[in-house]
């Protein structure tokens, strides 16, 4: 079932971007072949992709369920958050906080964890930052 | 004679004081993200890249770097192998099967060492093959032109896929795929945006630094956060002596000969990689050796072999990629994305434009070897202690790295939400089945391939014949077509019966 349903959003995909393609402008000044081509053979070749996959499809791998999935959604929630609030919060709240949660979440007592993530985002800090002198975002505390 | 002069002049770039630090800190940090499991060497080398490039080393430096972590990961996954009868990484699987029963029987020193040995012979003759072998398949390049670039591209992503996956469609789903994301950004020649649905942060394409972090790294650290259950703190046995006597080695000597010339072998062919090495040089020499019966119950010939053969795989790796500019492997691919990000395109080009940079890179390679059987001999059990600090912390950091090198790069937390999507999509990938390198290669030479044929209908005014214009193109294609062709009908039994090896020794 997983891959007739990889198979039906490949086949939406293939459409959507050949329907893009033939929307690219062509400049006046173009070569033989030009800028359209390239992405409509693509488009075409996913297509039959799709259409294979939809018809002779695998079988099903063992997705995650319940609280899983949701330790699953609840880290790509968090390393999104990491990735908006990193230039907002500065690099060393953001990473302590983040590589906590991530600690936490991989099974780690929670004291534990927050030692762990502060001794993360410190050690990445002096590493990077201090040493290697790699410019981190910088917070409005200015770390 | 011609290689000899350029090879000193390469070991004139090699030693200087940088790089050899550099060569250093790869082999350690290397044979650590080898030993662990779930860290190979391509993502190892993939979240080291932006670090690399925020750094601002040179071409040569960053290349010296980057290929020490990848040879040092090739020796590092035995560690686990032989001490947890979990593979350090993929290439390294083939080494559970007569390695953990060696260390069973209180022979793990002997293993390792005896392993470490073996990676060194492979690993040498593999830098010396490359060395040799890489020039002469420059003077063939020279004969590409467009038309036959094209037909080469082709022929990499049919192949690619045959071994990664088991079905054919998937692994063109995922060449494509990266193709697709190739095109999105300004035309390379007439300069209109493409596919970027408005979006002005899209306008400069996606930067693949972004896709290979998120589609290795950031999808690892998903699978490990969802398996953690099953995920255990190991306490490895206790290793013992590590020097072998010099009556094994002249034991082992053989198996070792045979895998090095095998891994090379499957190391050269595009796509294929080191897996496979160690694989065939592992089945060949149970033909050949195993007639007592003693393989798969501790025979140190099968601890050599496949060692000897996925270090050799991983230098004949190196040979297409540098000399064509297309990569054999997964971790080849990563490698040819740190030359594209520093303006360097490999291919023939680069032996007479840049020899600096091929031969440094090269004397640097023998260089590592050393210093990796080093580390890798008398220092072993400094590297099994990494398995003793559990996955549940080493994972984060592992993300953490990822994320600020990919800052540090770009400076845009645009490019981070990215990855991090990216991230998501390799992770369903993999549960799908789908393999990540030909998305990642597709991605990298998605441009060069577009260029390529429109060089080739220009020069032919549009006429599309000219693609099978030469013997040389229609050669390729002919290989091109087999290569796609083959696999889905051999590829599944081979894939099973490594899976059943695998799964053979640990019911034992």
């Amino acid at each position: 079932m997983s891959d007739r349903i990889l198979g039906g959003l490949a086949l939406v995909f293939a459409a959507f971007y050949i329907w893009q393609a033939t929307l690219i402008r062509e400049s006046f000044m173009s070569d033989v072949v030009g800028p359209k081509t390239f992405p409509l053979i693509l488009g075409v070749a996913m297509g039959v992709c799709a259409l294979v996959i939809l018809l002779r499809p695998d079988s099903d791998p063992v997705w995650p369920k319940g609280m899983q999935l949701l330790e699953v959604l609840m880290a790509v929630a968090v390393m999104f958050a990491y990735a908006q609030l990193l230039p907002d919060l500065g690099f060393l709240i953001a990473t302590a906080l983040a590589s906590t949660y991530l600690t936490w979440r991989l099974g780690t007592g929670p004291v534990m964890a927050v030692i762990a993530g502060i001794a993360t985002s410190g050690g990445i800090y002096i590493v990077f930052r201090l040493i290697l002198g790699l410019s981190l975002a910088k917070g409005p505390l200015g770390f | 004679m011609e290689t000899l002069n350029a090879l000193a002049e390469g070991f004139a770039v090699a030693l200087t004081l940088q790089n050899i630090f550099l060569a250093l800190i790869g082999c350690a940090l290397g044979s650590m993200m080898g030993a662990l499991p779930g860290l190979g060497p391509a993502n190892g080398v993939a979240v080291l890249i932006p670090l690399a490039f925020s750094l601002g080393l040179e071409p040569t430096p960053a290349l010296i770097l980057l290929t020490s972590v990848y040879y040092g990961c090739m020796y590092g996954g035995r560690i686990s192998s032989i001490l947890l009868n979990i593979p350090g990484d993929e290439p390294a699987m083939m080494t559970c099967l007569d390695g953990y029963p060696m260390a069973m029987k209180g022979q793990a020193g002997l293993a390792l060492s005896l392993s470490g040995v073996a990676s060194f012979v492979g690993a040498v003759f593999a830098t010396i093959g490359l060395a040799i072998l890489a020039p002469q398949l420059v003077k063939i390049a020279l004969l590409f032109r467009p038309a036959e670039y094209f037909a080469l591209y082709v022929l990499a992503f049919a192949t690619l896929g045959g071994i990664s996956s088991t079905n054919q469609a998937k692994s063109a789903f995922a060449s494509l795929l990266g193709l697709m994301l190739a095109m999105i950004g300004y035309d390379s020649q007439t300069g209109t945006p493409r596919m970027t649905l408005g979006l002005l942060h899209l306008n400069d394409g996606i930067d693949f630094l972004v896709v290979i972090v998120g589609l290795f790294a950031v999808s690892e650290v998903l699978i490990f956060l969802e398996n953690r259950h099953g995920g255990v703190d190991h306490k490895p046995p206790a290793i013992g002596r590590v020097t072998p006597p010099l009556k094994m080695l002249r034991f082992t000597a053989p198996a070792m000969g045979r895998g090095t010339v095998l891994g090379f072998l499957a190391g050269i062919l595009p796509g294929a990689g080191a897996s496979l090495g160690s694989f065939i040089a592992y089945s060949l020499e149970k033909k050949v050796s195993d007639k007592d019966r003693t393989f798969g119950k501790g025979d140190p010939r099968g601890v050599a072999a496949p060692e000897a053969g996925n270090n050799a795989a991983a230098g004949g790796a190196l040979v297409p990629m540098l000399a064509l500019g297309v990569p054999g492997s997964g971790t080849t691919a990563v490698l040819l994305a740190v030359l594209l990000s520093m303006n360097i395109t490999p291919g023939p080009l680069l032996f007479t434009d840049r020899p600096d940079v091929v031969w440094g890179l090269i004397a640097a390679l023998l260089l590592a070897n050393v210093m990796l059987l080093v580390m890798n001999i008398p220092m072993v059990s400094l590297f099994a202690r990494v398995l003793l600090v559990p996955p549940r912390f080493l994972m984060p950091v592992v993300a953490m790295i990822s994320f600020v090198g990919v800052y540090g790069v770009t400076g845009s937390s645009f490019d981070l939400t990215v990855m991090v999507i990216f991230g998501v999509l390799g992770w369903v990938l993999r549960k799908l089945d789908i393999p990540l390198v030909p998305v990642v290669l597709g991605v990298l030479l998605g441009n060069a391939m577009e260029v390529n044929l429109r060089r080739a209908m220009e020069i032919a005014d549009g006429d599309w014949t000219v693609l099978f214009g030469s013997a040389l193109a229609i050669g390729l294609w002919a290989v091109a077509l087999v290569g796609f062709v083959l696999p889905i009908f051999f590829g599944a039994r081979v894939k099973r019966k490594m899976r059943m090896e695998d799964e053979s020794s640990v019911k034992d």
